[in-house]
């Protein structure tokens, strides 16, 4: 206990998993598709946040490399999501419903 | 207990920082942010609470001496993404509840999986405290440096993301568009 609490980057990478275990518990939990993309959304914060860790405590910050990679990251979410809601709309459009689990016209 | 004692004394002696309660604060209202985002029945509500997750997380990065990190997030994720959320939740007519719960049948097998996900990397993490790094100088980055970075040594990512961005906008308009009504 001692050693997470005197090293800060440990805590950050802990509220980081925890994140990531939220977004994934309610992709899987939920049954609505929006509320899956906002557990997506979750868990790509949560890796934006270890990059981010990562760079301020790792040995060399002004090579800038977790920073960039999480404003890439931040955007290429950015488009995930545009795209992912814009196919939830289609479907709800289609089938009347954005339950997942009414959605099984490809079910055998 | 002592010994514990001694420890945190030498480390303040060394000039280690030790986590702040500023930084409790914000995993605190991030994680219930998330938390809430996740088991709340209401998608509106839902869509609230995410965006009260995504500020703290904007906060951290802020802590984490990333301001222009913070500032993106909170400009991406709080003007856009939860603008686009709350514009799909009332475009579905998400704000009626279901009638057969919000959870799926299989939601204790996905709490299973999540718990484990959480239970390997919290394992990882505290199994490798002693190796993880931990400079303390902070870092003096200007948002000078970033623009520089970002024409320099990363422009080829740069316009494959905006190559990417623009694909996704033209992508999205056209698979949400309205389509005629085709007979079947």
């Amino acid at each position: 206990m001692t050693s997470m609490m005197t090293t800060p980057l440990a805590g950050y990478l802990l509220v980081a998993a925890l994140l990531f275990a939220i977004g994934l518990g309610g992709a899987l939990v939920r049954r609505n598709a929006i509320l899956v993309l906002i557990g997506i959304e979750l868990m790509l914060n949560a890796a934006n946040l270890n990059l981010i860790a990562f760079w301020r405590y790792g040995p060399h910050p002004e090579a800038l490399t977790g920073m960039m990679f999480a404003i890439f990251s931040i955007a290429v979410a950015a488009a995930e999501a545009a795209v992912g809601l814009g196919l939830v709309i289609a479907i709800y459009r289609h089938t009347n419903t954005a339950e997942l689990d009414k959605i099984d016209r490809m079910k055998g | 207990m002592l010994f514990g004692c001694e420890v945190c004394l030498g480390f303040f002696a060394k000039g280690i920082d030790r986590m702040n309660p500023i930084f409790y604060l914000l995993a605190a209202v991030t994680l219930a942010g998330g938390l809430a985002a996740v088991l709340l029945k209401h998608l509106v509500h839902c869509a609230l609470a995410v965006t009260v997750a995504f500020a703290g997380l904007a906060l951290l990065f802020l802590q984490l001496d990333a301001q222009f990190a913070g500032f993106a997030q909170i400009l991406v994720y709080i003007g856009a993404v939860a603008i686009l959320i709350v514009f799909a939740i009332l475009l579905t007519r998400g704000s009626d509840l279901p009638k057969d719960g919000v959870f799926s049948k299989t939601w204790f097998l996905g709490l299973i999986i999540a718990a484990a996900v959480f239970a390997v990397i919290g394992w990882a993490v505290l199994a490798s405290v002693s190796a993880i790094p931990q400079q303390n100088t902070v870092p003096s980055v200007t948002v000078h440096d970033i623009g520089n970075a970002l024409v320099g040594r990363y422009v080829l990512p740069l316009e494959i993301l905006a190559l990417l961005l623009t694909a996704a906008t033209i992508g999205a308009v056209i698979v949400a568009m309205h389509e005629k009504a085709r007979p079947r």
